[in-house]
Parts: structure tokens; sequence; C-alpha cells
């Protein structure tokens, strides 16, 4: 708390001049929003976790899911976070040809990880067990499909920056936005640690 | 019914056809009405050739203060939708008694109903309070502009897309009947089988993305950008209530978004989440929609405390009593508001224990809120009150808002609510504290504010009128509702078989008739102080007395805020500076770091708000078109490094060297301030 003073504290103006650097807000408004889209998981958590036990006399989990597939979808993930974290360490030793191929491979792995996760949808789909089913089913693709959708557009900003890597190299807005979607794609691994572990195991007991 | 029966979908329009213009003279000539002064307005801009003008200096501006004034003129846009909703259902509650069925038939006036709830919420309340965090926050913290400009800019034109769904939703289709929730499973597809929850989905959708990303965009400029100096507890009260709110709004637009989306998926897909049948759970809507709506009210109305306690101090000329309660008092609601939702529905079978947990909960916390009365009462104690405009809207406040607070008391005990949950009762509560709160809080901000961003003060005899009008419209229009929801009458109801209540809705209409000459006067305020500038000119840039930075600059402030940062060394950092005589710095003025305007933001919200047009009428095409345009606009804007711009010395010294030749052809600046 601030008291009352007698005399002039101090100077009231920095007249010197004044160095933001720049984007410094950058790193603490992302972190900021990916809580916020943390919390659209948790809804959608909450909805499986409420939902996911009204079968409707439908299929359940231990008729639906291949949980070798399902173990094969992860690592493809789990991997592609690792070698994101590679790209980013070779953007700090200012490495650009290094930190595209890394981004690349990251790039390659995130896509395995849709085709598979799209051939389940289909299957299930083909089986009769779409999301219209039951709630457990509705609830289990909004859950799953929402990840999806989000390693779907972090591929499509991951293409986007390794384009823009390219043509103006490492720069420092550059490095910020590496930094981000690196952010974003770890976010997206945790997220799925979730999926894998409240969708899949404990639906599989 | 007006819906149309059977509904043909057309590759090229989707279900939009002819049978999309309401079947309702009301709305024709509303039409015509609205059709007409478009016409003139457009011919308007065209004729003195204010279009370019508009789009360089405002639509495409990144600049807060203007984001800030444009939030707020959208609020006031909105405010008369809003209130003409509001005028209709009075009169047809005035006319249907006795065997009359009024003037308005059960589609049209539950579309009212809820569509006067949507707009007052989220698109008078919302944009005002953050027209206001917007144009305030940055200059009471000592900052340039907000950390992301551009976003700010992009978030507002959201929320310009989300109004302009929703009102366009009056002439091409409907409006959701379903109240302003939407609770399924009435707003499901099978109750609403046409547009208007669709309507309602959209509108929220394109315009929450935009308070999400705002309410971030804030919360980062008040963690980072603050003067040097000014640790959190040195912020101004405005300040803290705008960083609290601004964390409500990022912890729970997000349930708002995804609970919609899992609507619209019921809707538009066919699944069960909220459905009667194959496992679907109407309840989990109804808790999840609760779970970010209780956070809401706190978002509209922590901002106004604020505004409270920065006139309660200015023109009390001391120091806020109990600052730190009042901050504490502000954590305190921020945390409490999440966990009080249930009580918006105790009847809905959670059972005597659940219901108790959340009644006491919601009980307690009326004790910060009550905190914060006491604190602008010994505010008040042997200050030196001048009653101007902003202090009369805070005293009014203050008056209503403990009644409408104690009536919201009572409604927090479960066996109380089970008597008049549902009711008119509860109507006039959330009236009474979203009116004797929210809105008083929003007039006293424009009044108390107006000065900084035009120059000149507002005209305080048509101020006065509003004043009266609007606080005594009040009361008549809302006093009624209390003992009509006691005597058992529900809201939403269109037709009344008892005749003796008739009395009760005349004088609530006579209340809302007051209310409208109150709205009238602001207006006619407005232009009488426009016209009159020169006279009510005010070039002091503090005209009165303030205590915190924002009065520290010029009215209006330069682009740039301020010359050099100012640096705090405790609260009300300018009444430090007027005390101690250092209100200018004397040094070489440096160029001075800008963002550049952009027009990406306005270009992006119209692809959006074009896609849920699109969405809401099933024309796929379009959709998918505009959504591949979203995309692209977005990806294009990242490739442009080329975003900001520096103001050249000689243009800040110009500018700089004006306000002290101003300044010094005013009267010695009274040295007077000696008290704290």
């Amino acid at each position: 708390m601030s008291q009352v003073h007698t005399t002039a504290p101090g100077d009231f103006w920095e007249t010197e001049p004044h160095h933001h650097e720049d984007g410094a807000s950058t790193s603490v408004g992302f972190w900021i929003y990916l809580m916020s889209d943390c919390l659209m998981f948790a809804v959608l958590f909450a909805c499986f976790g409420v939902l996911g036990g009204s079968y409707a006399a439908g299929p359940g989990p231990q008729d639906l899911f291949d949980l070798n597939l399902i173990a094969l979808n992860t690592a493809f993930l789990l991997i592609s976070s690792i070698t994101f974290g590679f790209a980013m360490l070779r953007m700090m030793l200012n490495d650009q040809r290094g930190t595209l191929i890394w981004l690349f491979i990251t790039l390659l792995f995130g896509l395995a990880f849709l085709a598979v996760e799209i051939y389940e949808f289909h299957h299930l789909i083909h089986v009769g067990a779409g999301p219209q089913r039951s709630a457990f089913l509705s609830s289990f693709f909004a859950l799953v499909g929402t990840h999806g959708l989000h390693v779907a557009f972090g591929s499509i900003w991951l293409v986007t920056l390794m384009v823009q890597v390219s043509q103006r190299g490492l720069i420092p807005a550059n490095r910020r936005r590496l930094m981000c979607l690196s952010m974003f794609w770890h976010f997206l691994d945790v997220i799925w640690i979730g999926v894998f572990t409240f969708v899949y195991l404990l639906g599989m007991i | 019914m007006a819906i149309p029966s059977d509904i043909e979908t057309t590759f090229l329009f989707g279900r939009l056809n002819l049978h999309a213009i309401p079947a309702d003279p009301i709305v024709w000539v509303t039409f015509v009405f609205v059709a007409i002064g478009g016409a003139g307005l457009l011919w308007l801009l065209t004729k003195y050739k204010w279009w370019g003008y508009l789009w360089t200096e405002w639509f495409t501006s990144v600049d807060h203060k203007k984001i800030g004034i444009m939030y707020i003129v959208l609020a006031l846009i909105m405010f008369v939708r809003g209130f003409a909703d509001a005028i209709m259902m009075r009169l047809q509650q005035v006319l249907a008694f006795n065997g009359s069925e009024g003037y308005l038939n059960a589609h049209h006036y539950d579309q009212i109903f809820t569509a006067h709830g949507v707009i007052m919420i989220f698109f008078v309340a919302m944009p005002f309070v953050t027209g206001l965090m917007n144009y305030i926050v940055p200059l009471q913290i000592g900052a340039r502009d907000v950390s992301f400009p551009f976003l700010n800019n992009f978030s507002f034109w959201m929320t310009v897309g989300g109004a302009s769904l929703t009102m366009v939703s009056l002439f091409i289709g409907e409006f959701a009947q379903t109240g302003w929730l939407a609770f399924p499973p009435l707003s499901g597809i099978g109750y609403s089988p046409y547009v208007g929850v669709d309507y309602y989905i959209w509108g929220l959708q394109v315009a929450g993305v935009g308070t999400t990303l705002s309410g971030i965009n804030l919360l980062v400029t008040i963690i980072k950008m603050r003067a040097p100096g000014m640790t959190m507890m040195r912020m101004p009260v405005f300040t803290w209530t705008a960083l609290c709110t601004n964390i409500l709004i990022v912890a729970s637009f997000p349930v708002l978004t995804a609970t919609l989306v899992l609507l619209t998926l019921d809707r538009y897909l066919g699944t069960n989440f909220f459905t009667n049948d194959l496992g679907g759970n109407p309840m989990m809507y109804i808790n999840l929609i609760w779970i970010w709506g209780h956070p809401e009210v706190y978002i509209l109305i922590l901002p106004l405390f604020g505004v409270f306690s920065e006139i309660t101090a200015t023109f009390t000329g001391k120091r806020l009593f109990g600052y730190t309660s009042m901050v504490y008092a502000t954590v305190c609601i921020t945390v409490l508001s999440y966990l009080v939702w249930l009580h918006h529905f105790f009847t809905m079978g959670s059972g005597a224990s659940v219901n108790s947990f959340f009644g006491i909960t919601t009980m307690i916390i009326s004790i910060p809120t009550g905190a914060k009365i006491f604190n602008w009462l010994f505010t008040m104690y042997r200050g030196r009150i001048r009653f101007e405009l902003p202090m009369m809207w805070t005293v009014a406040f203050m008056l209503t808002f403990v009644l409408g607070g104690m009536t919201g008391v009572l409604l927090a005990v479960p066996p109380a609510d089970f008597v008049v949950h549902n009711s008119l009762f509860l109507v006039a509560h959330f009236h009474n504290v979203i009116i004797g709160g929210v809105l008083f809080g929003c007039f006293a901000a424009v009044n108390y504010w107006w000065p900084k961003a035009f120059g000149f003060k507002l005209d305080p005899f048509w101020g006065k009128v509003s004043f009266w009008f609007w606080v005594v419209g009040f009361w008549v229009a809302f006093m009624p509702l209390y003992l009509l929801g006691l005597m058992g009458v529900t809201r939403r109801v269109r037709v009344f078989d008892d005749p003796s209540l008739q009395i009760w809705f005349i004088i609530a209409a006579i209340g809302a008739v007051m209310i409208a000459i109150g709205i009238a006067a602001m207006f006619l305020q407005f232009y009488v102080s426009i016209r009159n500038r020169e006279k009510l000119r005010d070039d002091s840039g503090d005209p009165w007395e303030g205590r915190t930075l924002e009065w520290a600059t010029s009215s209006p402030p330069p682009d740039y805020n301020f010359a050099f940062t100012p640096v705090s060394h405790g609260l009300d950092t300018w009444w430090d500076m007027k005390r101690f005589g250092q209100t200018r710095p004397r040094a070489t003025y440096i160029p001075i770091h800008m963002p550049k305007s952009t027009g990406t933001g306005v270009i992006i919200s119209a692809l959006c708000t074009i896609c849920g047009f699109a969405l809401i009428w099933y024309i796929w095409w379009l959709a998918i078109l505009s959504f591949v345009g979203v995309v692209a606009v977005a990806i294009a804007h990242t490739f442009n490094y080329d975003r900001d711009f520096h103001i050249p010395a000689d243009v800040v010294k110009t500018t700089e060297d004006e306000r002290d030749r101003v300044l010094a052809t005013l009267p010695a600046a009274q040295p007077a301030i000696q008290g704290v």
C-alpha cells in the first residue's frame, strides 16, 4: 500500500527512451489463450464424464475401440512433440535448415495421427456407431474430433510457418511464432494424454 | 404460427426463400422505417464524402480510444433496439386482458422477449463495458495502447458481426422463441425447427470470439503494460475491476462457446447431447450455460463497481476509503462467482443438500458486495461532495442496487426461491441490479469520461432531465413487477385472465414511458452538448480534479496518449503529480513507436458473419467458401511483417508545444490541492 508522501518521492516521468521488447506480451497472451482453449476441452471432458456411460442400448467402448490402433496413434502424436522439441533446439542454434527439417518431420507425424483418426472415425460410422447413435458416442466424437480439428489447424499453421521461415529466416518475429506453435503443439499432446487415459484406457476396463 | 410448415432446401439458397419474410405488418412497418433511415444515413455519408474518413480514421483504426468509442456507439444503437422490444412487451401486457389477445401473436411475442434479453446482455451491456475498459484502462496504467492492437480491432468487428446477425433476424426469418439462454429440449431441432435458434447460436458464436479475444487482450495489457512503479496494489480501482472482469471473460466465455457448439451439433448433425432420447441430458446444458452465465453477470457489474469507486473518490475530493478491502472484495467476488451457478435452477431437482450449498455460497457473495457499498459510503463521509452528474448516478446506484441486492439474497434462500422462481419477482430483481448497477454505472461513466474523450463536458441540464426520468421511471416500472411476482404472476406470459392484475401492468408501462423520456433526454443531451461544445469546452484535460492517470494527458488524448511514460509512486498518481507540481515533463521528445491501422479485422469478421448467415440458412457452399476465405485472409495477414511505424519526434514536439500553449492560456492551476 502506498503511504502519503510529503515531498516528491522521485521523478514522475520517464524521459529516457523507453524500450519495449517487440512482442514481449505475446507469450503471456498465448498462454492465456491456451488456458481458455483448455476450458473448452474441460467442457467436452465434463460432457464425456456425464454422458460417457449413456450407451442407449448401443455399442460401448469395449465393442468399438481398438487399443492397438490407439497406441499407434498416441505414439505418432507423442513423437511429433519430441520432433517439435528438436526443431526448437535447432532454432536456438540458429540452424534454419535443421529447424525446417524437424518441422517437416513433425508435420508428417501430425498428418499420420490425423490419418489414423480419420480411419477410426470412418470405421466407427461404418459399423453404425456414428455420433448420432448415443450420447456416449456424441460426446466421444465431440471430444476426440475437437482435438483432431486442433491438430489439423496446427498443421496448417505449421506449413504457414515453414514457408515464412524459409522466406525470411529465423528473425525474431518468426522465432516468436515458432514458440507459440510449439506451446500449442505440446498443449495438444497434454490434452491427448487426457483423452487416451479417460476415454480409451478407462473405457476398456 | 408464422413458421413455414414444410421448408424446401435448394442448393443455391439453402432454406432461404420468400417465406423467410415475416408475415407480420408490425415488422413491415419497422422495416420501412429502418430502410428509410438507413438509406438516409448512407446518402448523408456519401454526400459529405465521409466513407473514406470513417474507413481510414475509425473502422481500420487500431487505436484503443477509437475502438472504445466505437464499442459504446454500438452499445447505444443496440440499446435503442433492445428498449423498443421492452416497450412492446409492456404494451402487450397492458392490453392483453379481459379476453383481448393484445397486439402481438405468440410467435412474435416470444421472439421479442428472447431478443430483448440477448440484445441487452450481449450487445448493449457487454460492448458498453468493453468499450469503457478499452478506452480507460490503457490511459489509467500509462500505456500507449493495448498489448495486441490489431486483435482489439478484430474483436470489435466480431461483436458487430454478431449484432448484425441478430438484427437481420428481424427482417429475414425469425429469432429464437426460447428465452435468452435457449434451454433444450425447447431449443432442439424438434421444437425449434426453423432458423430462430440458429440465428441465436451464430450471433453469439461470432460475437463470443470477439469477447474472448478482447478479454485476453485487456488481461495481458494490464499484466504487462503498467507504467513503471505501478505495482498491483497501486493500480486504480477501475483497472483492478477490469482485470478481474477480463479474468472472468477468459475463464467463462470458452464454456459458452463449447456449450453452444454442442447445441449446434445436436441441431445440425443429430447428435444427442441435450436431447431427451438416446441418452442425452438437457440438464447438462442448463448446468453448463449457467457455469458461464453466472460469471457473466459479474463480468457486467464489476467494471461499473470500479467506475463508482473512481467517481466517488473524485467527487468527494478524497482518497477512496479502504482501497485494499475494495481490491480484495473484487477478487473474492471473482472467485465466488464460479461457485453459485446452481442458484439459477434450485427448482430443477438437485435436492436439498446441493441447493443448501449453492444457497449459502450465494449469500456469501453479498458480503464483499456489501463491503464495497460501505467503502463508498465511508469515502463520502465528511467528504466535500460535488453533486455533478456522475456523482448523482452513483448515489442513485447505491440506493437502487441495495434493493436489488437484498431481493437477490431473498432469492438465494432455496425455499423462498421455490415460491417466487420463474415469476416477475425474479424479473424485477435482475432488472433492479442490471439497470440500477450496470446501466446507471455506464451513464455515470459516460458523463464522467466524455470530457476526456471529446474535450468538452456534457450538458448538465439535459443530463439531469435524463437522470430524473430514468431513476423515477425505473422505480415506477419495476416495483409493480415485484408485487406481481409475489402474487404469483410468472414471467414470459402473453395474455392474462385475472383483470385485477391489469392496474399493475399499467403502472409498469407508465414507468417504461418515463424511461423512454429519459433515453430521449440522454440523446438530446449528447446533441445539445455537441452543438454547444465551445461553451462546454475543457482545455485542462482534468475537468473534475481527477486522481488517476487518464487525467494527466490532454482531452482528447493524442494518438500516443503520453509523450513520456509516467512513473507511479503510490495510489492516485495524477493527484500526486499535481501535489508536487510535476504535471508536465521537460525533455527532448523522441520518436514514438505505434501500430499501423489495418482493414484485415473488418474483412475477416465480415467473412465470419457471412459464414454464420450461410450456416443459419443451410447455404452450405457459401459457408464453406466464406470459411476458407477466413482462413486464407488470416494466413495472408501473417505474411505482413510491416505492422508498425514511428511518430517522428518533431510531430510529437508540435503536438506537445500546442498543448503547452493551450495550458498557458488557462487560469493558473489552483494550488489548492492540499488534502490527500
